[in-house]
């Protein structure tokens, strides 16, 4: 592997171009905005919107336009053929894509849930112990690997080996020092969305614990004092102090890990490719656009992601108005 | 503040100038030149390739083919380039089947690409992407091509380039050394094929081992078992209809034959040596699939030529050594020997005359010769000296291709739409696999062809 600078210079040059390129435009804007006698706030502001307006629609609007009509259209890759709302009819009524919508439902009801609790319970225990930095660390460490990543690791821990061969799983290892029976773990439906799910849940728990715990440290101590006084076990410390007090740090919490696990892809193509009745909104989408080249039916999964996505952001936005609202 | 701004709105103005005229000033290379080398002795058989202004043009390759390969097919063309002057920009990618409707679909289509399904190759060139092959290029494949392996490039009467390489998938793997050892003999008909298989059994071994997990390709090799079992139990012609969709996917003559399929994949009594149970064969990678012949766990594992290349390093592959491959017997051997394999066909997206050039050259028995010298490669290329190939599963493969008795057919999943070839043929072998029964399977598939 020779590294062949030489043969570089031409990238590099691209990229300075394009550098010097965005400064130019971004020049002969204030440039403008400077000589015009308008003194309008609105115009300024309409300018300098201007550029990042035009990026969005060209990244972001026209595709999801484009995807649209997609979904409304056969399955060429080349011709385009209107059917209507087929597409649709068929992710609502062919077994292996309700199956796939069956699986989306688990992750985004279970994933979230369950990674908010923990990372809360974890937040919670750990808060003012002994060595609270070292176990934080321990667990907001899967945040820092790949989801692909994770996905490989965790198809170790559920490899398979026949029975009387050395197991390389950790978990059918588990099973056969007490005594069981390796297992395909990642065979037999529903189950094997389950152990999927656990991967993702690794991953954000951490994520959760963190914010949560910031949350908690920031709970004015006059108040835990207050209570203490007043004589509260810890258990109604927990549901009428604390769980009260973050609220709003619960709600990002969730809503976050919810709109990512709505788009869940890497781990399911890295640790079933969609097999054994694991697939999900998001795998169905590439399974379909890319590899079977049927377009209509990718970008209606695509239409769908995007629905079940927004009433999601929608409250989002309106909690973080409220908020600004109360303070 | 007015000064500031202005003074910072000058530098940027200037930049924004200087961009212009760095932009202007790039220069173009000199080109168009013939390479001197072409005067060479040793490049003298690239003569015709000299006066067309080649020198260095670069032409872009997109393929699958990746790793040593990869580098074996760099180096079967370095003739070529040295003497014609011709650059070639070759890219491998495992997603080389999603990447490249991309980037056709983005005018960001390579000039080259090694196209192994036939189906993909047929959209591309109604869409009118492709570009028919060049005179020189058709003269080139049809001295070196039997009519059988064109029909595969040829969209509405117009060829659109020359299979390059070649693989044989009706082989069955197994170990010489423990075949003697038990006294087994090779099989050579389907009757013995079993008795054998009933044989092993008796000891204790089960018989067959498989793998079928390959990534996002999962299933494949299981299309390839129903392919080769319905081209024996059925017949070419059926298998035509069959892949032609004339006749429907889940016919009851294609029922009965993933039925014999069934009998030894789906048999917990044959499989899945040293590797689990029946269900086992879903998980187990593709690549793993045949690796417990090596440790006498399992004792036959069907799969195509390239397997060779999968097994641990310092297997003796040859007819005396650790592993080999006899091929997998016909049903009725009367009526010929049935022959399922696939290849990859050079397709091009553009009609500059280096690319023309350059996929005249892919077709030619020179290029055919000069990458089998290197090893572990196999063509249907008439002109390919089968002195050339070293590897003995390579030999026999080419002998299979080039032997008349042979009725050869494309692997079938290739040449179906995409929605089944690539989606729901594989994801029903998959589920077949782990306990749907045949019927369900087959009708699955068919409500999934596109209408």
């Amino acid at each position: 592997m020779n590294f062949d600078w030489t043969a570089e210079g031409p990238k590099l040059l691209e990229l300075l171009y394009g550098v010097l390129a965005f400064l130019a435009v971004v020049g002969v804007l204030l440039l403008v905005l400077d000589k015009l006698p308008l003194r309008k706030d609105r115009w300024v502001a309409a300018a300098f919107l201007f550029p990042a307006g035009a990026l969005l629609m060209i990244g972001l609007i026209i595709p999801a336009i484009r995807t649209t009509i997609l979904s409304f259209q056969g399955a060429s890759t080349f011709e385009a053929k209107w059917v209507g709302l087929d597409n649709y009819k068929w992710i609502f009524t062919q077994r292996e894509a309700l199956i796939t919508l069956r699986n989306t439902l688990l992750w985004v009801v279970l994933v979230p849930l369950i990674a908010t609790s923990i990372g809360l319970i974890y937040a919670v225990l750990v808060d003012k112990a002994r060595l609270e930095s070292f176990a934080k660390a321990l667990i907001f460490m899967p945040m820092a690997i790949s989801f692909v990543g994770a996905g490989i690791i965790w198809k170790f821990v559920y490899a398979y080996r026949p029975p009387g061969e050395q197991q390389i799983g950790l978990l059918n290892q588990i099973v056969v020092w007490f005594g069981g029976e390796p297992r395909q773990w990642l065979l037999d439906s529903p189950w094997n969305t389950l152990f999927l799910i656990v991967v993702l849940i690794w991953i954000q728990a951490g994520f959760a614990m963190v914010v949560l715990s910031a949350s908690i440290k920031a709970i004015p101590t006059e108040i835990v004092e207050a209570a203490r006084l007043d004589g509260v076990t810890p258990w109604q410390m927990f549901w009428q102090v604390t769980i009260p007090s973050i609220r709003p740090a619960l709600i990002v919490v969730l809503v976050t890990i919810t709109v990512g696990t709505l788009k869940v892809f890497d781990i399911v193509r890295a640790m079933t490719s969609g097999n054994f009745d694991t697939s999900v909104l998001a795998y169905g989408m590439y399974d379909y656009a890319f590899v079977r080249y049927d377009s209509g039916k990718g970008a209606a999964f695509a239409v769908l992601l995007f629905v079940l996505v927004t009433p999601i952001i929608i409250y989002q936005i309106r909690n973080l108005r409220q908020q600004r609202t109360i303070r | 503040m007015a000064s500031t701004t202005r003074r910072l709105l000058l530098a940027f103005a200037a930049a924004g100038l200087l961009t212009v005229t760095a932009c202007s000033s790039s220069s173009d290379t000199e080109a168009g030149k013939d390479n001197p080398n072409l005067d060479t002795a040793a490049c003298s058989a690239y003569a015709a390739y000299k006066g067309q202004g080649l020198d260095g043009k670069t032409v872009s390759v997109s393929t699958s083919i990746r790793d040593t390969e990869a580098d074996l097919l760099k180096q079967s063309w370095k003739a070529f380039t040295d003497c014609t002057g011709i650059k070639i920009d070759y890219a491998g990618t495992s997603d080389f089947e999603a990447q490249l409707p991309i980037k056709v679909q983005g005018g960001n289509a390579p000039d080259i690409a090694f196209i192994p399904q036939p189906g993909l190759l047929a959209t591309f060139a109604k869409q009118g992407a492709l570009k028919p092959a060049s005179a020189a290029t058709k003269a080139e494949a049809e001295k070196n091509y039997s009519p059988d392996w064109l029909k595969y490039s040829t969209v509405d009467g117009k060829l659109y380039g020359a299979p390059l390489g070649s693989n044989v998938k009706s082989f069955v793997w197994y170990s010489p050394s423990m075949f003697k050892e038990k006294g087994w003999a090779i099989p050579t008909t389907w009757d013995e094929l079993i008795t054998l298989s009933n044989t092993i059994a008796a000891t204790g071994m089960k018989p067959w081992c498989a793998g079928i997990e390959s990534g996002g390709a999962t299933g494949w090799p299981a299309t390839d078992w129903i392919e080769d079992i319905v081209l024996r139990d059925q017949g070419p012609e059926v298998y035509d209809q069959w892949v032609a969709h004339t006749i429907p996917f889940n016919d009851p003559k294609i029922v009965s034959a993933t039925d014999r399929a069934g009998s030894i994949l789906k048999n917990p009594a044959y499989v899945n040596g040293g590797l689990g149970d029946v269900k086992s064969i879903a998980t187990t990678s593709f690549q793993e699939g045949g690796i417990p012949i090596t440790q006498k766990k399992c004792a036959l594992h069907r799969q195509a030529s390239f397997y060779a290349n999968q097994w641990p390093k310092g297997t003796k592959v040859a007819e005396d050594g650790d592993v080999f491959a006899f091929y997998f017997p016909a049903i009725d051997p009367a009526k010929g020997k049935p022959v399922l394999g696939g290849g990859e066909f050079v397709a091009a997206f553009a009609d500059r005359n280096e690319v023309k050039a350059f996929q005249t050259y892919l077709a030619s028995a020179d290029h055919a010769n000069s990458r089998a010298k290197l090893g572990n490669w196999v063509s249907a290329n008439k002109g390919l000296d089968i002195a050339n190939v070293s590897n003995p599963i390579d030999k026999k493969s080419v002998e299979i291709l080039q032997d008349s008795a042979s009725v050869f057919r494309f692997d079938g999943s290739d040449l179906m739409p995409a929605a089944v070839g690539a989606g729901s043929f594989w994801k029903g072998m998959t589920d077949w696999i782990t306990g749907k029964s045949t019927k369900d399977t087959l009708d699955y598939i068919e409500s999934s062809w596109p209408k």
